[in-house]
């Protein structure tokens, strides 16, 4: 049996026929009849070239299909189908499509896991995902690479800012992109690209610069970030991407974000601070951080966090390397907040995000359902329901 | 070799034109650019100029990201001359010159006839902003008033392309020109604006969507015949301006379409079936479905008559000089010349109305009209599908073209809007039946009551199915400022 195929397609009750994207496709995949603007799923390669200058959104549609609707099919429509019901095409089924190349859906496959069976936030932006892939990455610039944490501290964080040039490569906050690092494996073989999670909000370090960063941690023999940290202003770096369509931001204004991270765990969470101070700086009280590190030194951004009113950002810093002070961790600064933590969890405006190592889900897991019983709530069905709406969401590595 | 798409933003004025190498231009564009400022501040959207508004502005003209969206204060809108990357070896679409390299400076002998043209584009451009100044105090929501200055900032970038245009390649008279776009006026007795429909306030909302829908499409479709042209700078300021355009068609509409599906569930929820129980409509608050009917007329049938008339020599000229084309000239399977086809053209002879075979080459504004018709006909469909889908028993139609006319061969003819002649007493007596009458007018200004809290729709229009760049239903997409 064939393998479904996600298909492009416009609706047809919300075009304007203004025949936009058929000036705008390479490809010549769009074409039209008095009615209807159509696409050849034969052609269209999911470049995405025609999303954005479709002036009513009505080209951002997307079946999953055994066999693609025809020319045809789509010039009589007055109205899109709904998606079938393709029970064969098992887990990709109803989920968000993270990625179009198996090895990087895969990792991030892996990533999400501890997410559950997740939807998307309701009023999150449309992610772009796979716009470059190995076969065409882009080559972009570094703009700097300055290390956030101290010189003494025993761990090397880089912010690396990458500059994007002309090129198009929109990526949403909570989204990741690929870097291959130069060379061959044991095998000869180019080696797999490795997902970072941008640090960056989606209009650039400041609004409109088309650039983008990364929150890199050196780590002893690794291959990609070790290749990352030396990287000096000016280098030239391959990127795919961008990559994930679950772990995104609600635009809605209402929503409270509950984020909880370790070291460069921040890296998407220093993203979503930035966008809603530039869309909704008079918002407070709706961002929470737990943040986790050995010691202030080693924590990323621990400067430019404390600047940030705890009316806008409340901010529990967790540290667990502090000479003559008891370990503390997340899940601890978590307990230690039980309360508001509790009422959170009541409110149905509430998104929770977990990100940094994989070791410590099982802590935060463990304080969250300690502070649902004190708060009368039953947590599995609680993060259950929260999956469903699409706000809880774990990316853990 | 393809050019720099990226605009310079460093100069002040925003382009892709190179302007900070061209410095006769940019100090003249400097030079006129207060006085843009002064006029937008004047006769702009009133009330609103200290409001931030959720804008797109275009960063780069390419596919992708030639749009960005971000609050800004309408009078801080970065206008900036963006021209479509120059298509290596493009040649003259059409007439004469057909096939000959397109030419990158005003040929001579064309000169006054392409600056008539730029110059009737251009003024239409501020027209529509003066035009519907006063629409942001009865907004119906704050996504409607943001997508009504949306359309005003582009229309003034408009502006600045055929501006730029004048200033760079008609010397002074074509400074003359640019001050002249800021002095006229739309309806104002010593100077008005150059065409008739751009001289009337748009004094509600369904007019508005009435007017972006019919009356944008004519400017689309000039847009259309323009970016044709053989003059290059031309065809690359019209085909970037078209991809803005569309956004205007998209406000016409969906606006019309939302009216339209708000009054069938009002009518569906108070369990009204007969559309023409006008009356009982209008009780609920909503647009009763013959009204519509009539400001369809009324907005198609002045833009009818933006098309000239249907036989001119003018347009011959134009046609066979290579600098205004057909619709989509370039995907016409014929000479490009006309040299010996025919076009039927309307006739109105007698009291009776015909059609007659003349010169296609004199055709060229019957066939764009004819080409615009088709083009309006297909909201018209997707308006007659939300009344079906509501089980309402009503079809809005385009009227006949000789309707209502005051430009061409059927002006002044008393012809019905399903197309019979008829007697102008018996005209004048059904005018209110086909025409929107004063009665109409106030009480469609009767449900004009603003709308300002994100999320909120007035009562007479139903909210879109999505928010503009993706936004969620109550989404602020004007920071009001209310001094």
């Amino acid at each position: 049996m064939a393998e479904p195929l996600k298909q492009h397609l416009i609706d047809p009750e919300y075009c304007i026929r203004c025949y936009t994207c058929e000036e705008t496709c390479p490809l010549e995949a769009i074409t039209h009849n008095d009615d209807n603007v159509v696409i050849d799923a034969s052609l269209c390669n999911l470049c995405m070239d025609c999303i954005l200058p479709c002036p009513t959104g009505s080209i951002d549609n997307w079946r999953v299909v055994a066999k693609p609707y025809s020319l045809e099919d789509q010039f009589g429509w007055m109205e899109l189908p709904d998606q079938e019901d393709l029970k064969s095409a098992g887990e990709q089924n109803g989920a968000p499509v993270e990625a179009l190349d198996d090895a990087v859906a895969a990792l991030l496959k892996e990533s999400h896991k501890g997410s559950g069976p997740v939807a998307v936030p309701s009023s999150a932006s449309k992610p772009t995902i796979n716009l470059r892939n190995l076969a065409n990455p882009l080559e972009a610039q570094i703009q700097g690479n300055f290390r956030l944490t101290s010189a003494d501290a025993d761990s090397d964080v880089r912010h690396i800012i990458i500059n994007l040039g002309d090129a198009t490569f929109p990526v949403l906050e909570g989204q990741s992109v690929g870097i291959v690092p130069p060379g061959t494996d044991e095998y000869g073989k180019p080696h797999l690209p490795r997902l970072y999670s941008v640090s960056s909000p989606r209009d650039g370090e400041r609004p409109n610069v088309n650039n983008l960063s990364l929150t890199v941690k050196r780590e002893e023999f690794g291959l990609c970030s070790n290749y990352l940290c030396d990287l000096k202003k000016g280098d030239k770096i391959n990127l795919t991407g961008p990559f994930g369509a679950s772990f995104l931001m609600p635009d809605d204004p209402q929503a409270k974000l509950l984020m909880i991270c370790t070291g460069t765990g921040s890296a998407p969470f220093r993203a979503f601070t930035m966008r809603r101070q530039r869309v909704l700086p008079n918002v407070e009280r709706a961002l929470k951080l737990f943040f986790g590190a050995r010691t202030s030194d080693s924590l990323p951004y621990f400067g430019p966090l404390k600047k940030i009113p705890d009316s806008f950002l409340e901010k529990h810093f967790a540290f667990s390397r502090i000479e003559g002070k008891k370990k503390s961790y997340v899940q601890d600064e978590l307990r230690l907040a039980s309360d508001a933590i509790g009422n959170a969890l009541k409110d149905p405006q509430t998104y929770i995000y977990i990100c940094g190592m994989k070791a410590m889900e099982e802590g935060v897991e463990s304080a969250l359902n300690e502070i649902a019983l004190n708060a009368n709530l039953d947590w599995q069905l609680l993060r259950n329901k929260m999956r469903e709406d699409g706000r809880y969401h774990v990316e853990t590595y | 070799m393809t050019q720099k798409m990226a605009v310079d933003y460093d100069t002040m004025i925003p382009n892709n034109v190179g302007l900070s190498s061209d410095r006769r231009v940019l100090k003249a564009l400097e030079r006129w650019h207060p006085g843009y400022i002064k006029w937008w501040g004047n006769l702009g959207p009133v009330g609103f100029q200290e409001s931030k508004v959720y804008l797109r502005t275009a960063v780069s003209v390419d596919s992708k990201g030639w749009a960005k969206f971000d609050y800004v204060k309408m009078p801080e809108y970065r206008w900036g001359i963006l021209l479509a990357p120059q298509v290596e070896g493009r040649t003259i679409a059409c007439g004469e010159h057909y096939g000959e390299p397109a030419w990158q400076e005003v040929p001579g002998e064309y000169r006054s006839m392409l600056r008539r043209l730029i110059v009737i584009q251009g003024d239409t451009e501020p027209a529509s902003v003066e035009q519907q100044r006063f629409l942001g105090k009865t907004a119906p929501s704050q996504y409607d008033m943001r997508n009504l200055f949306q359309v005003n900032v582009e229309e003034g970038r408009h502006l600045w392309a055929m501006v730029y245009l004048l200033q760079k390649y008609f010397g002074s008279d074509g400074r003359e020109e640019a001050n002249e776009m800021l002095r006229r006026q739309s309806g104002s007795a010593e100077t008005p604006r150059m065409l008739g429909a751009f001289n009337e306030e748009t004094p509600d909302w369904l007019s508005f969507f009435m007017f972006t829908y019919f009356t944008d499409r004519d400017g689309k479709m000039q847009l259309e015949a323009l970016a044709q042209s053989g003059f290059d700078p031309l065809s690359r300021s019209c085909r970037f301006m078209l991809t803005e355009e569309a956004h205007h068609m998209f406000v016409g509409e969906t606006g019309v379409g939302r009216t339209i599906q708000r009054t069938c569930e009002a009518m569906n929820e108070a369990g009204i079936s007969d559309p023409y129980d006008v009356e009982k409509v209008r009780a609920l608050g909503v647009i009763d479905l013959p009204t519509i009917q009539k400001k369809l007329n009324l907005h198609y049938t002045l833009s009818l008559d933006l098309f000239g008339s249907e036989v001119s020599t003018n347009a011959a000229n134009a046609f066979n000089a290579g600098i205004k084309g057909r619709y989509q000239e370039i995907k016409i399977d014929d000479d490009h010349q006309l040299n010996n086809a025919t076009y039927a053209a309307s006739q109105f002879i007698d009291g009776k109305i015909t059609s007659m075979d003349v010169p296609a080459l004199t055709a060229i504004n019957m066939r764009l009209r004819d080409d615009y018709s088709k083009d309006a006909l297909g909201g018209v469909k997707r308006w007659n599908q939300i009344i079906s889908k509501a089980n309402i028993e009503f079809e809005l139609k385009l009227p006949h073209s000789g309707f209502h006319r005051k430009i061409g061969v059927f002006d002044h003819a008393p012809i019905t809007p399903d197309g019979r002649v008829v007697t102008w007493d018996e005209w004048e007596k059904s005018r209110d039946e086909w025409l929107p009458s004063k009665a109409d007018g106030d009480f469609i200004q009767s449900l004009m009551k603003p709308e300002w809290e994100p999320g909120k729709y007035a009562n007479w229009i139903a909210p879109p199915r999505v928010g503009i760049d993706n936004k969620p239903g109550d989404f602020e997409y004007v920071q009001l400022h209310m001094a």
